[in-house]
């Protein structure tokens, strides 16, 4: 209806991040770079996108901050209170189907794309979970405005039953392929590595973009704001004071 | 059926941004050299600094084809000038012409988000900033560009220009040393590349003093 106006829904665009996942020999290793925009304003240089959803599940979330956020605690709640539940480790799939029903749900309101990673009983998972409730299952996956730049990466140097030094390079080496071509990515790398032994969470596992120039000589700032006009109006005159009177009630 | 809305735009946003800063005798103009469309690099190394005449240069943020257009039609005007009066142009003489070439297209604008600096005839450094359709000022100092926000209030408390409306009237030039320009202008440029995903890659720095015109780089977060 507004359209008619020419009032236009606001344009899809895929949140600033670049996010990814693989499956190796042992396990499965995720990546995320660590910027949060607002718009054209970096508001984080240093957040983190790969949320804990299990103490073998691990998720990274592209999209709306507060949406990856909200709906992976809420998930991991779940998880927990299902593991009392049934006295057993969670699976991977349990968690896939616990966000992408809530993901339907909200029809793609829920602005969150994540890549779920983890090792069960049944082996090692790895999924894509899109805002509107869809999901894949694969070997390796992207997600966010730097998935493009990522993803040229994996499909070039991906192979089946790679080591775990192997497959940390490689995530490395396509998160930083989105920090440095895509404006949305940027700063430092995390990565996690998920196996049948446990998990290693190395965030800040590569820093690549430090400060480029600081002044030697520093910069100083008046201790106070400038004082532009001093007046003062006493207000004792202004006031009459009586003597005596009734006290105030309780 | 409803009235149908233009999709395609004649213009874009290269992004980037543009200091200038004017001393005694000297004048600092400086530059990322990050050009970008959307969320995509074009390219890491492009010059959106443009020499107008001996002692007059300018940068340039906004539209990059435009810009270059801008920069070629005022190539032209000068050497029409230098023929007809058999002497460069002067920083205020371009400033004008710079200001006049613009709002000529008023109802289609050159999107270019310009400062210019120079030397004045007497040798003191002079700073001019512009919008996009040719309204100008001299100042002691400007930014424009996708940075600017970030930039021009830091540049503010350092620097705190003087309004040209104070009586009596104060000098728009910096106390600042040439060197110490150059390290603000460093600074400020590391920073607004920490924040604005638009800015970064190289600086380029042009300093015009009595000597000439010297030129320096230095490399910015490429992320």
């Amino acid at each position: 209806m507004l359209a008619n106006k020419g009032v236009n829904p606001p344009s899809f665009r895929k949140t600033g991040t670049t996010i990814v996942g693989l499956i190796f020999q042992d396990g499965v290793i995720l990546g995320a770079d660590t910027r949060a925009t607002e718009g054209p304003i970096v508001c984080d240089k240093n957040c983190e996108k790969i949320h804990y959803m299990a103490p073998n599940i691990y998720c990274c979330g592209a999209g709306t901050a507060a949406d990856t956020e909200a709906v992976t605690d809420m998930v991991s709640s779940q998880l927990q209170l299902h593991r009392y539940h049934t006295g057993r480790e969670s699976r991977v799939v349990t968690a896939l189907t616990l966000l992408k029903r809530h993901l339907f749900n909200y029809q793609g309101y829920v602005s969150a794309a994540l890549v779920l990673g983890g090792v069960d009983v049944t082996g090692p998972h790895l999924h894509t979970i899109y805002p509107h409730g869809s999901t894949d299952t694969l070997p390796f996956a992207t997600m966010g405005s730097g998935s493009l730049a990522a993803m040229a990466v994996f499909e070039s140097k991906y192979k089946e039953g790679l080591t775990r030094n192997e497959g940390i390079e490689l995530v490395t080496e396509a998160i930083c392929s989105g920090i440095f071509n895509d404006l949305g990515s940027g700063s430092n790398v995390d990565v996690c590595v998920i196996t049948k032994g446990g998990k290693e969470y190395l965030r800040n596992h590569l820093q690549p973009n430090p400060r480029t120039y600081t002044s030697s000589k520093g910069y100083s700032f008046p201790k106070k704001t400038e004082v532009l006009l001093t007046k003062i109006i006493p207000l004792k005159e202004k006031v009459e004071i009586i003597e005596g009177g009734d006290a105030m009630e309780e | 059926m409803p009235k149908q809305q233009a999709n395609w735009s004649p213009y874009d946003n290269n992004g980037g941004s543009c200091v200038a800063i004017a001393g005694a005798d000297y004048c600092v103009i400086a530059a990322d050299t990050r050009m970008s469309t959307g969320y995509n690099i074009l390219t890491r190394d492009y010059s959106k600094i443009c020499k107008l005449a001996d002692k007059c240069v300018m940068a340039s943020s906004g539209f990059q084809a435009d810009v270059k257009a801008l920069q070629k039609h005022l190539a032209a005007r000068h050497l029409i000038y230098q023929h007809q009066h058999n002497k460069q142009m002067s920083c205020p003489a371009m400033a004008q012409l710079l200001s006049n070439t613009l709002y000529y297209k008023r109802f289609f604008p050159y999107y270019s988000f310009n400062v210019l600096g120079g030397l004045d005839n007497e040798g003191k450094g002079c700073v001019f900033t512009y919008d996009a359709v040719g309204s100008y000022e001299k100042v002691g100092y400007s930014s424009q560009g996708s940075g600017s926000t970030l930039i021009m209030p830091f540049l503010d408390n350092q620097l705190k220009s003087p309004s040209p409306l104070l009586l009596p009237v104060q000098d728009a030039v910096t106390p600042l040393a040439e060197a110490e320009a150059v390290d603000l202008v460093k600074t400020v440029f590391a920073s607004a590349s920490e924040r604005d995903i638009y800015t970064g890659d190289k600086l380029e720095i042009v300093v015009i003093n009595a000597d000439g015109i010297r030129r320096e780089y230095m490399d910015l977060r490429k992320d």
